[in-house]
């Protein structure tokens, strides 16, 4: 990595500058600027408080048409029946379907065939499209931003904002760009790389910073892998990331229910192209990685920024910067791992697979190739959560969930599900996770002491497989390219 | 738990006891576990502060010890309010009772959920920040005087004496706690004009919405 200060200087030209100067309504008296939301996307959890304020201060929805709602956190994937056997995960559903009737809002509900985690489901739907702005109550929001949308997470405050005048009070954020060149190596997968990122730049480095990704390797990713990547900016401090869109963007949103056909396509796919950062684009700074370099990249601790590469050991407090001991300190305690233990072979009780981060297609798929023909080790209990019914009938349509079955995974209905743990799916006591998801907070997983390492889906396949953490590069060389999974 | 009533109108100043919580990236599952946020309101959600954390110090966590009960402001240290973006943090601290925050550092989401409640997060320099950290627990009664105006910091104790600490707010945020514009809802509402103009020149709301 090289960093490279811009000193002081305001970014201009960007795809960010160009669609923040579009979606600006006027300046606040507070010092912010009031910028129009062309996507709002709500779910079960962050909603309800934002409708009851909402009809406290008498207030309807702006614009019903351009909000759209799923559920996802909170839904079971064991059995979907409703009720649901959790009371208050059947409340928070029929609050949500209750006020989306009540204002007119389009509720992709559960069976409808479009239900997902929502970071899934607006893509695939083709309701993120670049050169907007997209909000939700919700940190991973940043997702959206692989279409050269700008999106980002708000609270429920907003989300009450938002719902009452379509815009919201927000500060514009410096632009990093992150340049990355080269081909990920074999094994390597667009989570390793943001794990990379995330572990380099830290957990605060992004902070007041939008991300762009940019370079060889970004243009070579696929959508999917795009989301990957900017789902977890935010992890990495930065409330927005996102790619400039491109042909694979395009191809992407071609014929999705949302997508614009006709005429109208060719207009949509000129003014799209207009968007992206030019030659002339002027970042707050850039920093650089080599693709080259990066390694199938494990978490060790309790943050996203504590990570290293499988073949690496857990740092030692004098390899640490001073600043990052204690939060490492509190790490070793919490993991009960010792500095310099080596990560690889370290055993995992749960394997979850699924999540907005890596619950797509293309992450079953780089999961399936290690599971195949495997047998999840004796004593681990290990299962794939679908992001969406759609990518659970296209998984299912290639026979991937037998492939998981016959390995000894559950194959669950879509949903959050152990990303969070709102839902009946948690660890227990001290277990230990490898996970695709996105956090490994103390207690992200639902129990208090349980803990999470997070990795890419084929090294939680191949943990799953072997009982432990196990470098994915060892495995046979046809199954584990991302390139070849493209 | 505090009996202060919550936040409405201008935030000029505020007087109260405070609560030290040392540690560096204290983050919102930290504030609020995950499973208090199964909820449609949320009232209730005080009980639910620090579940984790004082359960884990069985009655050893500053939310939990007797001489803070009461306490309005909490002083933290870096990056507090990390992690997802959930509101139910800044609400179940302001259902506890907190009425403003003072820090090292905050989260920016976090940051922005307390301003949409009328809790200020006050920055200040670490070294001020473990002054007031230590002048606290000395002296856990004594009463602290914010100013927003001055921006300032004052702790009244008859133990440790008079002391006065520097803090920051960006301009923006001061102004709008100050004068009461912290509720922006009306604000963006009453801009209708200006709404429908920039959506009339978005492309994709006019040229190929399909919604
Ligand atoms: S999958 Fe996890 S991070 Fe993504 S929206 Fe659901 S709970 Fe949030």
């Amino acid at each position: 990595m090289q960093a490279n200060s811009g000193g002081g200087q305001v970014s201009s030209g960007t795809l960010y500058d160009k669609v923040w100067d579009l979606h600006k309504v006027a300046e606040l008296p507070g010092g912010g600027t009031q910028l129009f939301i062309g996507l709002h996307l709500i779910h079960e959890v962050t909603s309800p408080q934002a409708f009851a304020a909402l009809r406290d201060l008498g207030l309807s929805v702006r614009h019903p048409e351009r909000t759209v709602a799923t559920v996802d956190h909170i839904v079971p994937t064991t059995s979907q029946a409703r009720p649901f056997a959790d009371p208050l995960a059947e409340e928070m559903l029929a609050t949500l379907e209750a006020n989306c009737t009540a204002h007119g809002i389009v509720l992709h509900g559960i069976g409808s065939g479009r239900q997902g985690i929502v970071h899934v489901i607006a893509p695939e739907l083709g309701l993120t499209q670049p050169g907007m702005t997209v909000a939700c109550g919700d940190s991973h929001t940043s997702t959206h931003g692989a279409f050269g949308a700008i999106a980002f997470g708000i609270g429920t405050s907003q989300v009450r904002d938002v719902l009452a005048s379509q815009s919201l009070a927000m500060n514009k954020l410096r632009v990093r760009r992150i340049l990355v060149e080269g081909d990920l190596p074999r094994g390597v997968f667009a989570k390793d790389l943001i794990l990379h990122i995330i572990r380099t730049l830290g957990v605060k480095g992004g902070v007041g910073h939008a991300y762009e990704f940019a370079g060889s390797t970004i243009e070579a990713l696929s959508m999917e892998e795009r989301m990957t990547l900017c789902n977890m900016a935010i992890e990495g401090g930065a409330r927005v990331g996102y790619c400039n869109p491109d042909a694979i963007t395009f191809a992407y949103l071609q014929g999705r229910p949302f997508a614009p056909t006709g005429d109208a396509w060719e207009r949509a796919m000129a003014w799209w192209s207009s968007l992206a950062s030019g030659p002339e684009a002027v970042f707050d700074d850039e920093v650089r990685f080599d693709a080259a370099t990066i390694a199938p990249t494990v978490t060790w601790g309790i943050t996203p920024g504590q990570g290293i590469g499988v073949d690496e050991a857990v740092p030692t407090p004098e390899q640490l910067d001073p600043e990052e001991r204690p939060i490492a300190e509190e790490a070793y305690r919490y993991m009960d791992l010792l500095p310099g233990a080596p990560i690889a072979g370290l055993p995992v009780d749960v394997c979850f697979i699924g999540s907005c981060t890596n619950g797509r297609l293309s992450d079953l798929r780089a999961a399936a190739a290690i599971a195949r023909g495997r047998q999840v080790a004796p004593g681990v209990r290990a299962f794939v959560v679908p992001g969406s019914e759609q990518v659970a009938v296209a998984a299912e349509a290639e026979g991937l969930d037998a492939v998981f079955r016959e390995a000894g995974f559950e194959w669950r209905e879509p949903g959050c599900s152990m990303c969070l743990a709102m839902n009946p799916d948690r660890l227990e006591g001290r277990q230990i996770s490898a996970s695709s998801s996105n956090r490994n907070f103390k207690g992200r997983q639902g129990s208090a002491s349980g803990r999470t390492l997070l990795m890419s889906p084929a090294m939680v396949a191949a943990a799953a497989v072997s009982g432990a953490v196990t470098d994915v590069r060892t495995l046979s060389p046809a199954e584990v390219s991302a390139t070849a999974l493209r | 738990m505090s009996s202060h009533p919550f936040p409405a109108g201008p935030v000029p100043s505020h007087r109260g006891r405070a609560i030290p919580l040392v540690g560096a990236d204290i983050d919102t599952d930290r504030i609020i576990p995950a499973r208090f946020l199964k909820c449609v309101t949320f009232e209730g959600l005080a009980d639910g502060a620090f579940a984790d954390d004082r359960t884990e110090r069985a009655g050893a966590h500053p939310f939990d010890r007797d001489e803070h009960r009461g306490a309005s402001v909490l002083v933290v240290n870096s990056n507090f309010g990390c992690g997802s973006s959930r509101e139910h943090a800044p609400q179940a601290l302001m259902r506890w009772g907190i009425r403003a925050v003072i820090g090292e550092s905050f989260a920016e989401i976090f940051f922005g959920n307390c301003l949409a409640l009328g809790i200020p997060c006050l920055t200040a320099d670490p070294l001020h920040v473990a002054e007031l950290q230590q002048a606290i627990a000395a002296d856990p009664g004594a009463e602290l005087y914010l100013d927003l105006e001055a921006l300032q910091v004052e702790l009244e104790s008859e133990f440790v004496g008079a002391n006065r600490w520097p803090v920051h707010l960006d301009p923006g945020p001061q102004r709008m706690l100050v004068s009461g514009q912290w509720d922006g809802t009306s604000q963006l509402v009453a801009h209708d004009g200006e709404l429908k103009a920039t959506a009339a020149r978005l492309p994709y709301l006019n040229g190929f919405s399909r919604l």
